[in-house]
């Protein structure tokens, strides 16, 4: 079994992932909520980049360096690109959704919340 | 369900997470030793097959660019999602444009740096769209950059400088002639035989700006329809806030 130094940006994204979760759980305010949503999302670019890296790989833009050069995975960060431009909008949603909320109910706790209104 | 409750099951549930993800990561190879295939077999060949030289941004515009295209339209239906929620009852919208006017008296320094800003930003933008096919760049970042230096004259002007140049209605254009010009350049292909998406441009030099075929066209639709996004969700959010502080001010 490797060290734990050898698996430790992969027990950062679980780091981050349960704080996200935490924050979540313990929420009492909406856009607190969001934030924290928006951090446990952030453990999947740890993940991913942690999963393609190689040590001594160079970034994978062929423009100045060799094609025979060994690189990191581009396939992993062309997914944490998508994953950015997701969790961007989904913000920017989900803001708009706490700005309803708080119009309809008057409060930005997520206690509040309970019954769906129309 | 109680509060207690919730964060009873969570402290129960979360290390139980934990110890099962930390047993699941230890048994992950190593970090830094990055075995492939894919990573490696594909970083041989884009520059071959595609002339272009950043192999991220060949994935997401060629390879995998059928998912680039959902990509896309989450990003649109998503600011679709936000207009239509925080959408204005048309009064509220014809209010008095004379009481939109947040005049503050900036400093005469920050609005004279705000020309020469919004000009490096802009320039910088289209020069990180244009290479995406070169070097870390393209559609996305540049979309986000370009709208930042739009979103500058808010900052150091006033809202209604900002409302007059980004009519609302063309940004709306804008942003879906972007998502459009993504779907009719994969259905380009489909008229000559060819299936959807293909990459039906000559590639031209590796190296050269306008090389790559497809991927530098897509670049650049993404970067338009990428721009008029944030400007839509930055515009819809200063409604928002105006509407608020008239509300507050009746």
């Amino acid at each position: 079994m490797p060290g734990i130094l050898h698996s430790l940006p992969y027990f950062v994204a679980g780091w981050l992932l349960l704080c996200g979760l935490y924050g979540l759980v313990t929420s009492k305010h909406l856009v607190h909520a969001v934030v924290c949503l928006a951090i446990l999302q952030s453990s999947t670019y740890m993940l991913l980049l942690a999963i393609g890296y190689r040590v001594g790989g160079a970034a994978p833009i062929f423009a100045d360096i060799s094609t025979s050069k060994l690189v990191v995975d581009p396939v992993v960060q062309a997914l944490m690109l998508t994953d950015i431009v997701v969790e961007a909008v989904v913000v920017a949603l989900l803001l708009a959704m706490v700005v309803k909320a708080h119009e309809k109910s008057g409060s930005v706790s997520p206690n509040d919340l309970r019954t769906l209104r129309g | 369900m109680t509060e207690r409750a919730r964060n009873t099951l969570f402290f129960i549930a979360g290390p139980v997470l934990f110890f099962l993800y930390g047993y699941a990561a230890l048994n992950l190879p190593p970090w830094g030793s990055y075995r492939g295939p894919y990573g490696d077999a594909i970083a041989r060949l884009v520059v071959y097959q595609r002339h272009a030289t950043d192999i991220v941004n060949a994935i997401n515009y060629d390879y995998r660019g059928f998912d680039t295209l959902g990509e896309e339209f989450i990003l649109f239906t998503a600011v679709l999602g936000v207009s239509m929620l925080l959408r204005k009852e048309e009064s509220a919208l014809t209010k008095p444009a004379g009481k939109l006017s947040d005049e503050v008296a900036l400093s005469g320094a920050v609005r004279a740096v705000n020309l020469p800003a919004l000009l490096i930003t802009t320039i910088f933008g289209l020069y990180i769209g244009l290479h995406g096919q070169l070097t870390p760049g393209g559609g996305f970042q540049a979309g986000v950059i370009l709208a930042t230096g739009i979103v500058l004259i808010y900052i150091c002007e006033n809202t209604s400088a900002f409302w007059r140049i980004t009519s609302h209605s063309i940004v709306e254009v804008t942003e879906a002639l972007g998502a459009g010009a993504y779907a009719i350049i994969g259905i380009i292909p489909l008229f000559a035989g060819l299936p959807f998406l293909c990459n039906f441009i000559p590639l031209g030099t590796t190296g050269d700006v306008f090389s790559s075929g497809t991927i530098a066209l897509i670049s650049a639709s993404v970067g338009v329809e990428v721009t008029a996004s944030f400007l839509l969700v930055v515009y819809i959010y200063l409604q928002e806030i105006i509407a608020g502080a008239l509300s507050e001010e009746d």
